[in-house]
């Protein structure tokens, strides 16, 4: 039964680099404590070489102006060790969480599937490559040699079944102590002149018991890679959340799309590397000073002043999509729209996991707008016409003349339809349109024997009325504040060269005459 | 330097009339010269295919143009009260009938649902984009999320960089975006209430940006108007009025110019009058689908009131 690990060495450095890239050539020291008693909790490979140690003061680090110092974020930890069970799970379903750091996997019957277990650990390093993690990989017949492999070697390293003491052996004892505070074990073994593995597993069983007890047993068995356990499978939640923690507070929205660029592109990778999509974003930036409710759209006056340093928007899609820069577009057209009102401090973004779109098109399909594009248009016009002014409708049951709302505009998938229809209407008449004045124009109407007579309403619009039909009386929501009655006349009135047809109201519970529209 | 003899002396003295081989061969020689490389020869220009047509929902208006062509900008205008919005209704509801998606910019934010539901446009496919309501700064450079910021755009410090749009600078850019999207069957404008000025003002490279633009796609560009805009960019134009000729039904009568009441009698109380519809007239004045200029030709169609049935 193969086994493989997945190990990110430098795990906290790596869970920063993720959101800040361009850093991976320089020497990270990350440091973990309140100024002014901070110290090194970590550092990656150039900052061991320029000589830090874990447990040095900042003060010591500061001395050296080729070091990158950044704080620990336990948040960026979290969403990196995610990203780290996405890229497991999304090669096996049997994973075990090893620690922050390692992930182990079970590869029994993924070969036929994704190809010969060197291929596999490739496969493996790449995808956490891609999720911004940079992993050893070690594929061998047991979890514990795996796990052994992966932190002393480098690289992708594949150990065949019967050759675990011999390729474990190069590595120096300190490798079955890692994470743990330094023990008596690793220094009664230091003492004996144990350095390596091939030390350890030569030594005689008898006499290691006799000194070390069993704990010296367990030991010697790792190094000779033969100890075997079953693997304790994890099940990882559909949690797809992102975060930063940023060093300054963040004022400007370039420096922010770009910060989501990263996070985006991250989340876009989990979610396709167990094969969703999603179709709600959610973006919460933790501000430094609160926001202020006039500016902006969802704040509620009702919010405590803990809750008025969290600002939130949602994005909502018709259909699940995956493509960061698409998200990207429209998060930044969402701010600009929406601009949170002060400094962010912390940035989250969280994905709702939803199953891909499955779409078949046809040849004689007519034409539709493919949904990213649309989303992208729809929210760019809401940038240029308001976000309530874009949309289809739905007629509301009521009597209102204005009984309307507007909605998302989200039209169905096309059927299949004749290629070949008519294109000539087999009717020859059409509906006679009212075009509605909002607002309504207000006018003076003079009145005889009870029927409007005469109108005043701007300078194109007044003069005898040459025709009136009416009144149609209706009312309605009498028993709610917003109770409405009018009175409604058909009426044409001579305008420069035509006569034009308008429909006038006359609301009767105020008595003020308005022209509502215009027939046309 | 002598310039290469593109026809032989012996070519020169023959009778015109060619093998079709010497044919070949000259073209071959006319298509090498410096002068004539990348120009095509009249004879081997191809013809431009017409576009597909579909119906505008009316059948004299289809019968008067052949329907509206996809691809193509199809103007209609006329005065208030001439049938214009109920052609577009007719024609967003044979459209949405199709299947197909279609915009509608409301530059004046004149529609009415209720009057699109009556003509069975289906309002799930159609997209209303209503113009004119926010007013939004251009050319800001900048979002600053800071306090700071926020106060020196209040005490009005970058004012002057900002401009104002208006409803037909909206629907201008949300047409480019539409257009650019892709995928729509029809997008309308509706310029109908705009002022003549505003309207005339419209540059025409904006109108030739969104001919190309809906060129070789099948999106049918309407756009209705009081006077024409898109000029010399339109493929289709009809001009529009109410007509003043003929009498609906045994019941009905004229009034004025085309419009048509159930009045039995003059003296008959307004209550009990009614607004049967509009009788209009369109007159097609330029077709560009047909090779030679098409003629003034007229055709009439009545539009009923919902409540006419």
């Amino acid at each position: 039964m193969p086994f493989a690990c997945v190990f990110v060495p430098d795990f906290p450095v790596e869970a920063l680099l993720r959101a800040e890239t361009e850093l991976r050539a320089q020497a990270v020291v990350v440091l973990e404590g309140k100024a002014p008693l901070q110290k090194v909790f970590a550092g990656n490979e150039k900052a061991r070489r320029g000589g830090v140690e874990v447990g040095m003061t900042k003060l010591q680090i500061e001395s050296c102006t080729d070091f990158v110092l950044r704080a620990r974020s336990p948040l960026q930890e979290v969403a990196a060790h995610a990203a780290l069970l996405d890229c497991a799970q999304s090669f096996s379903p049997r994973i075990e969480d090893a620690g922050d750091d390692a992930i182990l996997l079970d590869l029994t019957g993924l070969e036929p599937l994704f190809g010969p277990l060197p291929k596999i650990a490739r496969d493996l390093a790449r995808r956490a490559s891609e999720l911004g993690l940079e992993a050893n990989v070690a594929v061998a017949s047991n979890p514990d040699t795996a796990m052994l492999a992966a932190r002393g070697f480098s690289g992708v390293t594949v150990i065949p079944a019967g050759r675990e003491a011999e390729q474990l052996s190069s590595l120096p004892v300190a490798v079955l102590f890692v994470g743990a505070v330094p023990s008596p074990t690793l220094e009664t073994l230091d003492r004996w002149g144990v350095r390596n593995l091939r030390g350890l597993a030569a030594l005689p069983d008898v006499a290691l018991s006799e000194r070390l007890g069993q704990e010296g047993i367990r030991l010697q068995q790792l190094a000779r890679g033969s100890i075997s356990r079953t693997l304790v499978p994890v099940e990882p939640p559909l949690i797809f959340e992102e975060a930063v923690e940023l060093e300054y507070p963040l004022m400007l929205l370039e420096p922010l799309a770009f910060l989501l660029s990263r996070l985006l592109e991250q989340l876009c990778a989990r979610l396709g590397a167990r094969a969703l999509a999603t179709q709600e974003l959610r973006l919460q930036l933790e501000l430094e000073n609160g926001w202020h409710a006039e500016d902006d759209c969802c704040a509620s006056p009702a919010l405590d002043p803990s809750d008025r340093r969290i600002f939130q928007r949602t994005l909502r899609l018709p259909v699940p999509l995956l493509d960061a820069r698409i998200f990207l577009k429209l998060l930044q057209l969402d701010l600009k729209a929406n601009p949170p009102g002060a400094p962010i401090a912390k940035i989250y973004l969280s994905a709702e996991p939803v199953r891909p779109r499955a779409a078949q098109s046809g040849l004689f399909l007519p034409p539709s707008p493919e949904p990213e594009k649309l989303e992208l248009t729809l929210a760019r016009i809401s940038g240029i016409v308001g976000e309530g002014s874009v949309g289809s409708l739905d007629i509301l049951d009521t009597h209102h003349p204005h009984g309307f709302r507007m909605r998302r505009f989200a039209p169905a998938e096309p059927k299949q339809v004749e290629p070949h229809s008519k294109h000539i209407s087999e009717s020859n008449s059409s509906i006679t349109a009212l075009r509605i004045f909002r607002p309504p124009l207000r006018a003076t109407v003079t009145l005889r024997h009870g029927k409007p007579s005469h109108i005043v309403c701007s300078k194109q619009i007044q003069g005898d009325i040459l025709w009136v039909a009416g009144p149609w009386r209706s009312s309605g929501d009498w028993w709610e504040q917003e109770g409405w009655s009018r009175d409604e006349w058909d009426i044409a009135v001579q305008a420069e060269s035509h006569i034009a047809l308008y429909r006038l109201v006359h609301d009767r519970l105020n008595g003020r005459w308005f022209l509502e529209g215009n027939y046309d | 330097m002598a310039s290469p003899l593109v026809f032989s002396q012996a070519a020169m003295n023959r009778p015109i009339g060619f093998v079709s081989e010497e044919r070949g061969a000259l073209l071959s020689r006319l298509s090498a010269l410096p002068k004539l490389r990348g120009v095509t020869a009249a004879a081997r220009l191809e013809m431009r295919p017409a576009p597909e047509m579909v119906s505008a929902g009316i059948r004299a208006i289809d019968t008067l143009t052949g329907g509206l062509p996809r691809g193509c900008l199809t103007e209609i205008f006329g005065p208030a009260s001439s049938g214009r919005t109920s052609i577009l209704l007719a024609a967003l509801a044979a459209a949405t009938q199709r299947q197909e998606a279609c915009a509608l910019v409301d530059v004046t934010d004149a529609f009415d649902p209720h009057s699109a539901a009556a003509a069975k446009v289906a309002l799930d496919r159609l997209l209303w984009v209503r113009c004119g309501h926010e007013q939004k700064p251009q050319d800001q450079e900048r979002h600053d999320f800071s306090r700071a910021n926020k106060i020196s755009l209040r005490a009005g410090t970058l004012a002057s960089k900002r401009k104002i749009e208006g409803p037909v600078e909206q629907a201008l850019r949300v047409t480019d975006l539409l257009l650019q999207s892709g995928g729509l069957g029809m997008v309308a404008i509706d310029l109908s209430d705009v002022p003549l000025k505003m309207a005339r003002r419209i540059p025409l490279t904006s109108w030739f940006r969104f001919q190309r633009a809906v060129e070789n796609t099948p999106t049918v560009l309407f756009v209705i108007g009081q006077v024409p805009c898109a000029q010399t960019c339109a493929t289709l134009l009809l001009k529009l009025q109410a007509s003043g000729k003929s009498v609906v039904g045994p019941l009905s009568l004229v009034l004025g110019q085309g419009v048509t009441t159930n009045n039995k009698q003059r003296t008959t109380p307004p209550h009990a009058q009614l607004l049967h519809g509009l009788q209009v007239e369109g007159e097609l004045l330029r077709c560009r689908m047909e090779r030679k200029p098409s003629r003034s030709v007229n055709a009439a169609f009545i539009t009923k009131m919902p409540c006419a049935g």
